[in-house]
């Protein structure tokens, strides 16, 4: 895939899309309620340009906000059985599936790229809220696998954006098994020295912190992403108190220790690049390499 | 004082009939009773095995769920010698949630990690009714370095509905905790089998089963949510926890067809609360077993075969 089709087709097609209905040129801030102007925040990456606020960012936009010149290619990902449960609770698992890739236009929950990051060739894969709530299942589990392949035989970084309200309960044990599964693939890149980066983004919570989002060498996370294991509701009936509001976003884990750091989504790249030719011996991008040579060399 | 499950109420008649019986016989030596409780006695019995040959996942929870279940302190006092229990995650503190400490089993050395629920009120609040926060999957950590660091093979019993949910479990992050607890069952270099012998409880409970040998008692579950929990968030509506229940496949029969888990132990009929000690001792044959097929294996086979095995899942076996 090129620029062309990654980037330019779906902001042509939402563009046109829009005019059809005025109301949805402007969107309000959830946070301060500003209106603002739809190309605006698309511009600004879904930041309220008036308080910051980081709204949810879909995956294309992502992918193209990281790549150099947006320039990637997504990677396919074996496919894994359909609805091996026959589950069903309110709709069958087959139709909710339906539902999400027409929504989202993606085939499951993580989509698995690689480019250039700031001329480094890095393995970059979204896990999409948007998709059935970025739900851990069985596809998922394989596209990190995949991605950890790929990162190893490529001698890559690896990139992960976390975002999932959990494991794909329709997938039963099968998606509780993700859990190890995603871990053998983050042990395979840690032996085989590649860097494996997670950006935890809102919300990540669940099966899903508890295992390949919490393990990254480094963690970053954007501002005010909600970052949690147990669900608020069911930790205030256990302990039967009310819970601060800044409970389980990043600030709390970055107080508690359990993040490096907090990023703006509009330094991202930059730190994630300069994160990357670090931990890579790589030399500044169009400098001389400081370094001392024997570690220059490596 | 035998606790009856709901179900098992038709069996509680026949049972107390034939306590009434010998009651009245003991009060009135004339009266013979004889035939009559042989009766009750073998009609009792035979509803007991077809109500627990036939159990629907929703009665096999409840039976998972039994009080009189064996804990993990149960398995310790029977098959574990010199057990030597270990505490604290050498951080922040000691959980009692999860247990664990040095041994012998049948000959060897073992390392014995596993969540007790407690048995009576004061039991369970001292464990916490075996929901661990992150020093308890922190000291799992430490005891299984320990365990490889002595070439120790590990054994791991699961019982726990799953992590505690409070907030100083989020403080301390429970989440990174159960992933690196997972991560070290998936890289020991010393045999691991891991045994569920009760409630396998989403994350709290995968953290200490990554075995190289996954083994289920007859009637325990493994889910990836509770029941009740997938009937308020899928069905919107709690009453529909049977139903979720049946759909999750949480049975230890639906996990062994998915090639989840490599074998089920058979639990004596009734249930293993009936007859704790043939349980205990027939989970102790299985994990002799398996420990005796591992124990062949040097360290980085031991790693690959599990690592293989959990990559595997999902992609073989499963249409
Ligand atoms: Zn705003």
């Amino acid at each position: 895939m090129n620029w062309i089709t990654n980037v330019v087709r779906p902001r042509i097609q939402r563009v046109f899309k829009k005019k059809d209905t005025p109301d949805n040129l402007w969107r309000k801030c959830p946070a301060c309620n500003e209106m603002i102007f739809h190309r605006d925040l698309e511009a600004a990456l879904n930041v309220c340009p008036h308080c910051d606020h980081h709204m949810r960012l879909g995956t294309a936009a992502r992918l193209a906000s990281l790549f150099d010149d947006g320039q990637y290619q997504t990677v396919t990902v074996a496919g894994v059985p359909l609805d091996p449960l026959k589950f069903r609770d309110q709709k069958k698992y087959p139709d909710r599936l339906k539902e999400a890739r027409s929504k989202t236009g993606r085939d499951e929950a993580i989509t698995v790229a690689h480019g250039p990051l700031d001329g480094v060739e890095t393995i970059i894969s979204i896990q999409d809220f948007a998709f059935m709530g970025g739900s851990l299942g069985m596809a998922a589990g394989e596209a990190i696998i995949k991605s950890a392949e790929i990162a190893i035989e490529k001698k890559a970084p690896f990139i992960l954006f976390t975002a999932a309200g959990g494991a794909r309960m329709q997938e039963g044990i099968l998606s509780l098994m993700q859990m190890p599964r995603t871990t053998v693939a983050v042990e395979m890149l840690r032996e085989a020295g590649i860097p494996y980066i997670v950006v935890l983004t809102d919300p990540t919570t669940g099966g899903v912190l508890a295992s390949y989002a919490m393990l990254g060498d480094i963690q970053i996370s954007e501002p005010g992403a909600l970052i949690g294991f147990s669900g608020r509701r069911v930790i205030e009936q256990t302990i039967r108190e009310k819970l601060p509001d800044d409970f389980q976003k990043a600030e709390f884990q970055l107080d508690h220790g359990m993040i490096d750091m907090i990023v703006h989504r509009h330094k991202l790249k930059d730190t994630l690049a300069r994160t990357i030719r670090i931990l890579m011996h790589k030399p500044k991008l169009g400098t001389p390499s400081t370094l001392p040579a024997r570690t220059a060399s490596r | 004082m035998h606790t009856y499950l709901d179900f098992e109420k038709p069996i509680a008649e026949l049972e107390g009939k034939v306590q009434e019986l010998r009651l009245l016989a003991h009060e009135d030596p004339s009266v013979s009773i004889t035939d009559e409780v042989a009766k009750l006695e073998q009609k009792a019995a035979q509803l007991l095995q077809d109500t627990y040959s036939s159990l629907t996942p929703w009665q096999k929870l409840q039976v998972a769920r039994h009080p009189r279940r064996p804990h993990f302190v149960d398995y310790v006092e029977r098959l574990v010698e010199d057990f030597t229990p270990l505490a604290g995650d050498r951080l922040f503190g000691e959980d009692a949630a999860i247990m664990g400490g040095l041994g012998r089993f049948r000959g060897r050395s073992v390392v014995v990690i596993g969540h007790e629920k407690g048995s009576d009120t004061q039991s369970r609040m001292k464990h916490n009714f075996g929901l661990a926060r992150p020093e308890g999957y922190r000291k799992a950590i430490r005891l299984m370095d320990l365990a490889e660091r002595f070439g120790i093979p590990v054994v791991t019993l699961v019982d726990t509905q799953g992590a505690y949910p409070g907030s100083d479990s989020e403080e301390r992050g429970v989440a990174e905790a159960i992933a690196r607890s997972t991560d070290r069952c998936l890289s020991l270099k010393v045999p691991l089998v891991s045994v569920i012998i009760g409630e396998g409880g989403s994350g709290g409970a995968v953290a200490l089963a990554c075995g190289n040998r996954i083994l289920m008692l007859e009637h325990s579950v493994y889910s990836v949510i509770s029941p009740e929990g997938a009937a308020s968030i899928l069905w919107r509506d709690s009453a529909k926890a049977k139903d979720a229940a049946t759909a999750m496949k949480i049975t230890a029969q639906n996990l062994h067809q998915l090639g989840v888990i490599d074998r089920v132990l058979p639990e004596p009929i009734g249930g293993a609360h009936r007859e704790r000690h043939q349980m205990i001792k027939e989970a102790g044959d299985g994990i002799e077993e398996e420990l005796r097929g591992l124990e062949k294996l040097d360290g980085a086979t031991l790693k690959r075969l599990r690592r293989e095995k959990f990559l595997a899942m999902g992609r073989v076996g499963v249409v």
